[in-house]
């Protein structure tokens, strides 16, 4: 089984790649920030699998509850200051 | 030895493991980024789902694996949250969805 969850990992790291790439590309703001969120689930996912990986879970699910809500809170702030007139980000053309 | 558990356990990772991977692939290929919030809020939060189940069939009934039915309750609220929020704020800024294969279709049609 360890080494089933280390191929899982392996392929998941490989899937990251790819919202990487929309962040880099996305043309606005919000496609970045739509990236960026999926990088932080498959990274909640990917810590579970190295918890599993190492045999240490107890210490490395509380590590993916903190970085889950952190990620989540650090979203909708992000969102919330790119939506505020403060910023010049307008799509109004 | 392979008992009943891990078979569970492989069948439901690698299909949210599939499912995160179809997530990702419509974060490229979709045109607009309201549909792009699609992809990646709800298949993606299905991935997840099916991956940590399949590791709380595996860790049993032991104190991980109710920490590991907290983060799937937490993430199962907190991504649709953040895609919502996204969305709205994108919204008020202003930013239009496009429907250029409507206007296509009207100018032919």
């Amino acid at each position: 089984m360890d080494s089933f969850f280390l191929y899982a990992a392996v392929i998941l790291t490989a899937i990251i790649a790819v919202p990487a790439y929309r962040v880099v590309k996305g043309p606005t703001v919000f496609d970045r920030l739509v990236g960026t969120n999926a990088i932080a689930t498959k990274t909640i996912v990917l810590i579970c699998l190295i918890g599993y990986i190492f045999d240490r879970i107890g210490m490395f699910i509380d590590i993916t509850l903190a970085y889950a809500i952190l990620g989540f809170v650090g979203s909708l702030t992000i969102a919330k200051y790119f939506s505020s007139d403060k910023v010049n980000v307008r799509f109004d053309d | 030895m392979i008992d009943i558990t891990s078979v569970f356990t492989i069948i439901l990772v690698t299909a949210g493991i599939f499912f995160l991977l179809i997530g990702s692939i419509g974060t490229i290929r979709l045109p607009d980024f309201y549909s792009r919030t699609h992809a990646t809020s709800k298949s993606d939060t299905l991935g997840m789902m099916l991956v940590i189940i399949g590791l709380i069939i595996y860790e049993g009934f032991t104190i991980d694996g109710g920490k590991l039915i907290l983060v799937l309750l937490f993430i199962l609220l907190a991504n649709p949250i953040g895609a919502h929020a996204l969305a709205r704020a994108a919204l008020h800024a202003g930013l239009k969805p496009t429907f250029e294969d409507h206007k296509k279709e009207d100018k032919e049609g």
